[in-house]
């Protein structure tokens, strides 16, 4: 892949994982503010993670949008405001990417298990 | 003559004043603080999501868990998480209004509009934030 095909594709990408974390977040955000109404317990997120199979599902789309867009956006920061970029550092966030998808799915696995 | 080229004088003077004067306007444009908003509202919460995802999976030890949430109630931690989640609001509202200037072509007016409304939900998500128990 040609150096410009690339970044067309981390654009693209960015974009769309843009796209469907504005739902995500704007759902998350709803939820934050209710739950932390009701007072926030553990019982209370695992039950609500529970209810419906909707839940995770929704949080296992948030969480394989959320390894693409902020990776992507950090190597943006990264090449903009530090000048660093080459191969190291897309190496090191692709392993970032990485372990947010793990770590994120690893937290909706535990909370739905 | 003097024996200069005049070219290579003008175009000395052509490049250093005009980078400074758009420099000072750009950076007094909203457009330029919604994009500084923005850069760091998404550093900080990049930086936050290791350690969210990390306390989550910490629910398979519910007292523990629950430890940990009532930790959350000390004034400074609460805080830091009304200003995690305004942040959040914050880098949606500027995440869909980039989206909206780029593929809806929203421009002029349109855009400083959708400026205030950002403003606005972000206003909004951290007064109902701060007013929950």
């Amino acid at each position: 892949m040609t150096p410009a095909a690339a970044a067309t594709w981390r654009w693209l990408a960015q974009r769309v994982s843009a796209a469907v974390l504005a739902i995500c977040v704007l759902v998350h955000l709803a939820t934050i503010v209710y739950a932390t109404g009701q007072g926030l317990t553990a019982a209370a997120i695992v039950a609500r993670l529970h209810a419906s199979l909707a839940w995770p599902l929704f949080y296992g789309v948030f969480v394989v949008a959320v390894a693409v867009h902020a990776p992507l956006g950090l190597r943006v920061v990264l090449d903009e405001w530090s000048g660093l970029r080459g191969r190291a550092v897309d190496v090191a966030l692709a392993l970032f990417a990485l372990t947010l998808l793990a770590g994120g799915l690893h937290a909706v696995r535990t909370l739905t298990a | 003559m003097s024996g200069r080229a005049p070219g290579r004088q003008a175009a000395t003077i052509v490049q250093a004043a005009p980078v400074r004067r758009n420099d000072v306007r750009a950076r007094s444009h909203p457009a330029y603080w919604a994009f500084v908003v923005h850069r760091v509202s998404g550093l900080v919460l990049t930086l936050f999501l290791p350690l969210h995802f990390w306390a989550l999976s910490q629910a398979l030890d519910p007292p523990a868990f629950d430890r940990f949430l009532a930790w959350t109630h000390a004034p400074a931690v609460r805080l830091t998480e009304i200003a995690i989640v305004v942040a959040l609001a914050a880098h949606l509202a500027g995440g869909v209004r980039l989206l909206l200037v780029e593929f809806v072509g929203w421009r002029g007016d349109l855009q400083k509009s959708a400026l205030a409304l950002c403003t606005a939900f972000v206003v909004l998500v951290g007064v109902l934030l701060a007013l929950n128990p």
